[in-house]
């Protein structure tokens, strides 16, 4: 679909000033779109982000609707064609890129070759630490933004930022997904859109200054 | 002495990552650490020395998506 050039200014009239240019030409990686990722991908796609990379290998659960940005309808599709079919039709100027395989330490490199920040927004905590490892071993010029402890609901407070270099870790580092804490909508759409913000903070003020 | 996560630890020479994180008792096998603002590869925790009065932070990571 081709909009004009009218329609998408008026798409991006109520960003902050100055920030289309920036953030329609930048790149951002997702690896893992459930809860996280998928919230992550719907508001950078609204905050104008040129391309999109989409990285799961899941395919759309009943379970999965509590939290994450798919529907009834969708159960069974692949989430990163789910995902995109959503955010084209959110942002008129995104290009969405999916991948289906596995991330391993091996296509790491060659997937988020062109991402200016990767976000990490996997589920398992064996499958954050491996990518943070790998970026940080392959890339260690580029941001990654991590997520840690975002299970159940209230707590806001204990909710934070911490900051190792070039790696960013949200969420409140202690509360796990479990049988007792649960995964909760609001509380995992405030983690993921604290990544968000990060990566925009990021893409504003300290690569594009 | 050492700062980690806030908390004071004793410094001795030659002190590496995994000797410091052992004296902890961190023994979370997902863990990240930053030395004196610096992040340290985990191929590098028996390595890697900590000087004394280095500020040393922590993390594990834990799941949830």
């Amino acid at each position: 679909m081709v909009y004009s050039k009218d329609f998408i200014e008026d798409c991006f009239a109520k960003n902050p000033p100055d920030s289309f240019k920036i953030l329609s030409s930048s790149v951002i990686g997702i690896a893992g779109v459930g809860g996280l990722g998928s919230n992550v991908a719907v508001s950078l796609a609204r905050a104008g982000i040129g391309k999109i990379i989409l990285c799961d290998f899941d395919t759309v659960q009943a379970s999965n609707l509590n939290r994450q940005q798919f529907r009834i309808d969708q159960i069974g599709k692949m989430k990163v064609d789910a995902l995109k079919e959503y955010l084209l039709l959110i942002s008129p100027i995104v290009d969405v890129v999916t991948i289906t395989n596995k991330l391993n330490e091996d296509n790491i490199k060659l997937i988020f070759k062109d991402a200016d920040i990767i976000i990490e927004a996997f589920d398992l905590a064996t499958e954050k630490y491996m990518l943070i490892e790998e970026v940080i071993k392959n890339f260690p010029e580029k941001y990654i933004i991590s997520a840690s402890g975002l299970a159940g609901y209230g707590a806001f407070t204990d909710l934070g930022i911490r900051n190792f270099g070039k790696l960013y870790i949200c969420g409140d580092e202690k509360r796990e997904a479990n049988e007792k804490n649960g995964l909760c909508a609001p509380r995992v759409a405030i983690v993921a859109n604290m990544q968000a913000n990060l990566a925009i903070e990021i893409l504003l003020d300290v690569l594009n200054r | 002495m050492i700062k980690v996560n806030g908390n004071e630890y004793e410094w001795q020479e030659n002190l590496t990552v995994s000797e410091m994180l052992k004296n902890c008792n961190y023994n979370f096998p997902l863990i990240i650490v930053k030395v004196n603002g610096e992040l340290i590869p985990r191929s590098n925790y028996k390595t890697q020395l900590i000087p004394d009065n280095a500020e040393v932070e922590a993390t594990h990571l834990i799941g949830g998506g």
